[in-house]
């Protein structure tokens, strides 16, 4: 064995002793290779694992939970849905449209490989400012990547969200999530059962891009990382539409016992995984890999990441109808081996067994460690600072349009009109809002409220609510259109797991998102870590996303965001100041990160979204809009904007309180929402019965947003001046020529 | 009445299509598979949006060499509707069933957008239940409907009225800003000389449900089965 290769593989000293001990010998080339895959924290999560498991992941709603393809859960009527949410992180920081494409694809594969029709894709991204030329090419390459890919299989993206802060200069973060739909007696696992059943891969063929592109996943990004440019993968959304039909086909049909689409670590995670989970093994013979060159040897093959994979197990009296379908649909598909009793992996090639071990060595005896952890001392130090303590604004209206015209807060708008937001033509709630809503024609009249969310301010200044908040927020998105929220998946970012301040961070993250998920009753089904983001040695916020789940059982009841008529009155459940610590006004305005985060009630919120599925049930409400980034003013300007219409307001500033906190302070469970006004009485009496503080606010109408306190005129604005102000924010930066 | 959605590979509102016959308009409807040599006594055919053979080569390039498109013609000349949207329409200008070309989007970005459209020829089996003039409000997606042809053609469809649908603002001024993709005329939709083949960029199945924020979208669907005979 050549001395140090197991190291260039990204395997430790320790990794490889452990690997001479299960085996009882030296592994060759292709072995080690298989093995540094999936031992890679990108496949065998050995950092973050035991931390993983605090998730709660139990409900009577969860059909499928963590460890297969994607997560699933009932809604009812016979009828599922699966989703789940996965980072391309790196790809995309070398080779944005191609990165965030294959990502694109990678999770869609996930999605079909459980049975389910894909319906609705979202995204959650975070860039740099924009201001550098750099991140404006990644920008525009990765919002071109998801749209390229999303709008050519015909899957709407129909939500997400984008932020700005320099932290992801080096490292964006491109977490993208799918939704499919599937009859809840038919969940296709992805297992290799049966010994004797044929292992067929269909789709594109194998060839030579994405070599370890696992491991370059599993280090942080520096100098060097362009040239890792063909570890990233290139998509071909064509063929993944062509291998949805024909595996959603053949799946319905039932003609396959186990599917499990090729992702990271290509044919080597797909075969040892399925027959891991089926607790056999594979006998493969890779000449039979239909490939793009002619010479490729067997570590290429079973290293490969290319795209458009799927690797199915069928029974040999199904094996010709599995192929009719493919052929078909114009793909290739080919019988490469089959199911053997005694757990082994055997690979042959040209006659001769190239590696043979148990599958069950790759995952199952994957090392996981215990990574010290240490709280950084920032912590401390942050949380000690007084926002409240900085001058309040002299002219409340110039930081208020301040405000609104951070590109964290302006309109996404030049994002998300390059994806296609309506095919399938279920979208009944476009991009925009608070949450995405489709409806779900297999079981109507039920719909699916989705968001996805994650403020890496507050975890950056406290993880542990952070990671709370990131969870109430996203349910309380879906929660704001009528929905009840089901369940989440979600991908963590953060830096290099082997610093004790970055651990720290993400134990106390998934500790925070593990308290609100357990308070609100939406388990985690599935997700992704994603560690090593990190540029010369600097690692980013650390960044939980929640992609949330919500079921509408009407999805014509659904609430939308914006005033729907003049003159009905406007009122806020919740808190009516908050606080700036942490907030986009202190980070705008101020140009400061610092102060202690409230604690969120979970209580309230619980109570908050049952409140919202009542009212909105009932009909009580016209429009209701959550309040997060830029508090209250930015809220209600919001619902100005989407709804085209004024407001009149005048908030009495409460005992205490600053003005800023008033208008531009953040704090959970607080929503606006407008009503006919002679619906105030059973509102009132509806957020009493919650325990729930209702304000109200003013009276929708014109075409100026006013905002009054105290009878000082603090903010009235033209609603064109506003809209303008709001919208020509990313268009004006994205139509820079780069520098 | 009966309507044909065409399914090429990589066809993806063939869905779309089918639903809005079958569950809104509440008429018969199938699929007909590109590789079909016979359109099966359908009375309309619809050719969905979508990225047949992922828009390689050029949009609708590959898919007008489909087996389906020699019946397709056939039926077209003798009058049959025939109805192409979004990329269906590529697939039609490809085919040589429509004049012109739809070049890639001036702006080179997709984009998916609510527009408004005016019609200019309310006399047509697609369209008889408009006023002239009217506006209808109904979504794009695409990255390739940039409408073009030379001048003498672009005078032939003004002159002989085959210009159906044109974008347009609120207030119904077909001006620069409300033109979506750079099209020549603001052009959105056009028709054979015998006004029974229309292309056309925007998507009417998408607006033609109040869930899905428009139904202006089904008057073009209404309007086919008012020339039918039906409602």
């Amino acid at each position: 064995m050549e001395q140090g290769l197991h190291c260039q593989m990204g395997l430790t000293d320790g990794e490889y002793r452990r690997i001479l001990e299960l085996l009882g010998r030296e592994p060759n080339r292709l072995e080690l290779g298989m093995f540094s895959v999936m031992w890679s924290e990108h496949c065998s999560y050995k950092s973050s694992r035991r931390v993983l498991e605090k998730f709660p992941t139990q409900g009577p709603q969860v059909l499928q939970g963590p460890g297969e393809n994607a997560g699933v859960v009932d809604i009812g009527g016979g009828w599922a849905v699966s989703f789940k949410i996965e980072s391309h992180n790196h790809p995309s920081a070398i080779e944005p449209y191609q990165g965030a494409a294959t990502g694109v694809g990678g999770i869609i594969r996930d999605i079909f490989s459980m049975g389910a029709r894909p319906v609705a894709l979202l995204n959650s991204l975070r860039f740099g400012s924009l201001e550098s030329a750099r991140v404006r090419y990644l920008v525009e390459g990765v919002v071109a990547g998801i749209g390229g890919y999303g709008n050519c299989v015909g899957i709407p993206t129909v939500g997400g969200e984008a932020c700005f802060y320099p932290t992801y200069a080096g490292n964006p973060l491109v977490n993208a999530m799918c939704v499919g739909i599937l009859p809840a007696s038919s969940i296709t696992r992805g297992t290799a059962r049966g010994e004797g059943n044929a292992v067929m891969l269909a789709g594109a063929r194998t060839g030579r891009d994405g070599l370890h592109g696992v491991t370059f996943a599993s280090e942080e990004l520096d100098e060097q990382s362009e040239e890792q440019r063909p570890a990233v993968q290139v998509g071909d959304p064509f063929t993944e539409k062509l291998l949805i039909e024909s595996c959603l086909e053949v799946m319905e049909r039932g003609l396959v016992v186990g599917v499990q689409d090729l992702g990271g670590a290509g044919l080597t995670c797909a075969a040892s995984e399925m027959s891991s989970r089926a607790g056999g093994g594979m006998r493969l013979n890779l000449d039979r890999v239909h490939c793009r060159e002619e010479d490729m040897d067997p570590y290429e093959i079973m290293l490969s990441e290319s795209q458009e994979r799927m690797l199915l197990v069928v029974e040999p009296a199904k094996e010709q109808q599995v192929r009719e379908v493919f052929e078909r649909w114009g793909l290739e598909i080919n019988s490469i081996g089959e199911v053997v009793s005694g757990g082994m992996l055997e690979l042959f090639m040209r006659g001769e067994k190239m590696a043979c071990f148990p599958a069950k060595m790759l995952c199952e005896a994957a090392p996981s460690y215990d990574p010290p952890f240490e709280e950084p001392p920032w912590f401390r130090e942050l949380k000690a600072e007084h926002p409240a303590e900085l001058p309040v604004p002299g002219n409340l209206e110039e930081a208020f349009l301040k405000l609104m015209a951070s590109p964290n807060i302006a309109s996404k708008e030049w994002i998300f009109r390059q994806y296609d937001q309506q095919v399938r033509t279920c979208t009944a709630g476009l991009p925009g809002g608070d949450a995405a809503v489709i409806r779900l024609r297999e079981v109507e009249p039920k719909g699916l409220a989705l968001s996805v969310d994650g403020n890496s301010r507050y975890t950056y200044l406290d993880p542990y609510k952070g990671g709370m908040i990131a969870v109430v927020e996203a349910a309380r998105n879906v929660a704001v259109t009528g929905a009840r929220p089901l369940a989440i998946t979600n991908c963590l970012n953060f830096g290099s797991p082997t610093r004790a301040h970055v651990f720290w961070q993400f134990r106390q993250a998934v500790e925070g998102m593990s308290r609100a998920c357990e308070a609100l009753g939406t388990p985690v089904t599935g997700g992704n870590v994603s560690f090593y983001n990190e540029t010369s040695g600097e690692a980013i916020f650390p960044t939980p996303v929640v992609g949330m789940v919500g079921l509408l059982e009407d999805v014509r009841l659904h609430c939308p965001m914006g005033w729907r008529q003049d003159g009905e009155l406007v009122c806020l459940v919740g808190d009516l100041a908050g606080s700036l610590a942490g907030s986009e006004f202190l980070h705008v305005y101020h140009g400061k990160l610092a102060g202690e985060l409230l604690q969120p009630d979970l209580e309230r919120a619980r109570n908050l979204h049952l409140f919202l599925l009542e009212a909105i049930g009932e009909g009580l409400l016209s429009s209701a809009h959550d309040l997060s980034d830029g508090g209250l003013a930015v809220a209600l300007a919001e619902s100005s904007i989407a709804g085209g219409r004024g407001v009149e307001l005048e908030l009495l500033l409460p005992e205490g309180a600053r003005v800023d906190e008033l208008l531009f302070g953040e704090a959970q469970s607080r929503v606006v929402m407008s009503l006919a006004q002679e619906k105030e009485a059973a509102l009132k009496e509806k957020a009493g019965r919650y325990g729930l503080p209702l304000h109200r606010l003013g009276i929708t109408g014109g075409d100026v947003f006013s905002l009054k306190t105290d009878d000082r005129f603090s903010i009235r604005l033209s609603l064109h001046k506003l809209i303008h102000t709001w919208e020509e924010v990313l268009p004006w930066y994205m139509n820079r020529r780069a520098l | 009445m009966k309507f044909g959605v065409l399914v090429f590979p990589g066809s993806n509102c063939d869905l779309d299509a089918y639903h809005l016959v079958r569950d809104v308009l509440e008429k018969p409807v199938k699929y007909i598979w590109h590789g079909e040599k016979k359109l099966d006594g359908c009375d309309c055919i619809i050719l969905p949006g979508g990225f047949t053979y992922g828009d390689y080569l050029r949009p609708g390039a590959i898919a007008s060499f489909s087996p389906v498109m020699e019946p397709l013609k056939e039926f077209a000349l003798r009058g049959g509707l025939v109805l192409g949207i979004c990329n269906g329409f590529q697939v039609l200008v490809e085919s040589g069933l429509l004049p012109g070309a739809l070049y890639r989007n001036l702006h080179l970005q997709f984009r998916c957008s609510s527009t408004h459209i005016k019609v200019e020829n309310a006399g047509l089996p697609f369209t008889n239940l408009m006023r002239p003039g009217q506006l209808l409000r109904m979504p794009v997606a695409h990255g390739d409907g940039n409408y073009y042809c030379d001048s003498d053609t672009l005078e032939e469809l003004f002159r002989h009225n085959r210009v159906v649908f044109r974008y347009a603002s609120p207030a119904g001024e077909t001006d620069q800003p409300s033109n979506p993709n750079g099209s020549l005329a603001n052009i959105a939709g056009i028709c054979s000389e015998g006004g029974n083949v229309l292309g056309m960029m925007p998507h009417p199945e998408r607006a033609a449900e109040a869930l899905l924020g428009s139904e202006d979208g089904r008057l073009v669907f209404q309007s086919i089965l008012a020339h039918w005979g039906e409602k």
